[in-house]
């Protein structure tokens, strides 16, 4: 029998969290939570690849930064991006001492991260173990589609590379969000191959890993505060409610994507946000203020990763694509007052399920 | 352990519905009217220039106007303007030869991180490469055409 879930027995926690964001996402809806943005679009150096390669640095040092003392240390580093070769991970892992494992799983990097650094916590064979995961919106412009001062117009369905990256600490103890169960998932393709339109590639992944976490664990919509999908996208979102409802599954408001909500869609004419760096951001500060601060008690963080390449694209193949599901539960004892929700209750405003449940601690 | 990957022609015809469309009415209008403006400033350069000099050659003075739309193009792609162009306006912005000295130069630039050999020189016709080559094709298979037809 096929079995996709994987339930830690220890729970392990997200002891800290880092993120840093690009200044266009600085500047959307989500940009009060993300603690630290690029002042210029290069981050100093000289080229975009350094820059995303500069940031993982950042903020994998940053998340160790903010761990409680005793825990700022690191046995394993598991990161990834979009680069060829993953460049920019191994090139950050370069300048740490913890032993590295580069992953691949595109946008899906975040979540398989966790769920194997949770793995590694919950196995006892790492102490603490750092996920980490980001794009920049110029090198990985250049490495899928065109130069940036090319001009030429996006299609409808188009998403935006976000520029920004994450980093989650996993230890094995303390009053911080726990890691329950992950559910890893299988490539799905359904023949979709529009390079240009992700969401509708990467729905089905989405949906299948969701309805096997809701099988394997025994839980359905109604046990979570929120699914967190990674980038499907505005188009790609209504897609994957559209397949939950075909499967008698409704998400309606519980669902939350990173993508959708990491930009103002009214005011710029595309589907979102995507790339490694949309979820990875978005979850290691939004999401992850709202898990400590008791907003949301437990979520199911769903992040898809279309699994092209350029060369696959031009000789007209479908993108197989995978999502990767980590259920993380709130803090045992959150700490309410976190800036997050002050800023919330300042903003009416606020990207995310519009449910009783999330506001009511504003 | 049974892979579910089977194209799935429903999910395709479903997605092809959902799909937002391109609003072709107001992208070609947009396009026409910033194509004809392009070649309107063009027509002004090659007025002025007629008749300030007005014994020059028809062909040296349409070279002339060619070379001061690249460069016009060239610039704007330099500063950093010809994609917000380009974006705005579509095909009415990559048609006209400022489109092609664009995708000339925006390769060039992007690439300059890997050196001028590897980056600039080789990059540089990455998108315009394949219009050249079409471009020289088609022209020697309508001399062909041409030359047949005049045997007759």
């Amino acid at each position: 029998m096929d079995r996709h879930t994987l339930l830690f027995r220890h729970a392990p926690r997200i002891v800290s969290a880092s993120s840093i964001v690009g200044r266009r996402e600085k500047a959307g809806p989500l940009g009060r939570y993300f603690p630290h943005a690029l002042k210029d679009d290069v981050f100093s150096q000289e080229s975009f690849e350094k820059a995303e390669r500069q940031m993982l640095q950042f903020v994998i040092s940053d998340a160790v930064r903010r761990a409680p003392a005793g825990k700022k240390f690191v046995d394993i580093l598991l990161a990834g991006d979009l680069m060829n070769q993953i460049v920019s991970s191994s090139f950050a892992a370069r300048e740490f001492t913890a032993s590295f494992c580069g992953l691949y799983g595109a946008c899906s990097t975040m979540a398989e991260a966790l769920a194997l650094g949770a793995t590694f916590v919950d196995g006892g064979y790492a102490g603490q173990v750092v996920a980490c995961t980001g794009s920049h919106f110029g090198s990985v412009e250049r490495q899928f589609r065109f130069p940036l001062e090319l001009g030429t117009q996006r299609t409808p369905t188009a998403q935006w590379t976000v520029t920004g990256a994450g980093a989650c600490l996993i230890g094995s103890s303390g009053n911080f969000p726990r890691i329950l169960s992950a559910t890893l998932g299988k490539v799905v393709d359904y023949g979709i191959s529009d390079a240009n339109n992700m969401g509708a590639a990467m729905a089905p992944a989405a949906r299948d890993t969701i309805l096997t976490h809701f099988e394997d664990t025994g839980t359905s919509p109604a046990d979570f505060d929120a699914v967190v999908t990674g980038d499907l996208g505005k188009l790609g979102s209504e897609i994957l409610d559209d397949l939950c409802m075909e499967k008698g599954v409704s998400l309606g408001k519980i669902h939350f994507d990173c993508g959708a909500a990491i930009y103002s869609l009214e005011k710029e004419n595309f589907q979102g946000g995507s790339g490694a760096g949309c979820s990875a951001s978005v979850f290691a500060s939004f999401i992850y203020d709202r898990l400590m601060s008791g907003e949301w008690k437990r979520i199911l963080f769903v992040a898809t990763g279309a699994l092209l390449s350029p060369v696959t694209t031009q000789q007209g193949e479908s993108i197989p694509c995978v999502a990767h599901a980590v259920c993380v539960q709130g803090p045992a004892r959150p700490r309410a007052g976190k800036n997050s929700v002050q800023a919330a209750a300042g903003k009416a405003r606020t990207p995310g399920p519009k449910t009783g449940k999330s506001r009511s601690n504003t | 352990m049974r892979s579910l990957n089977r194209e799935n022609t429903a999910y395709v015809e479903y997605v092809k519905q959902k799909d937002p469309k391109t609003k072709v009415l107001k992208t070609l209008i947009i396009a026409f009217c910033v194509g004809g403006f392009i070649c309107m400033v063009g027509q002004v350069f090659r007025d002025i220039l007629q008749s300030s000099f007005p014994d020059l050659d028809p062909d040296v003075l349409s070279g002339l106007v060619t070379a001061i739309m690249i460069f016009l193009g060239a610039t704007l792609t330099g500063l950093g303007l010809y994609d917000d162009i380009g974006k705005f306006a579509g095909a009415g912005s990559i048609i006209p030869i400022t489109g092609f000295a664009n995708s000339v130069v925006s390769p060039a630039m992007e690439y300059r991180t890997e050196g001028v050999v590897y980056g600039i020189e080789s990059k540089m016709f990455v998108i315009a490469g394949p219009i050249i080559v079409s471009g020289v094709v088609s022209s020697a298979l309508v001399g062909l055409i041409y030359w047949i037809i005049s045997l007759f």
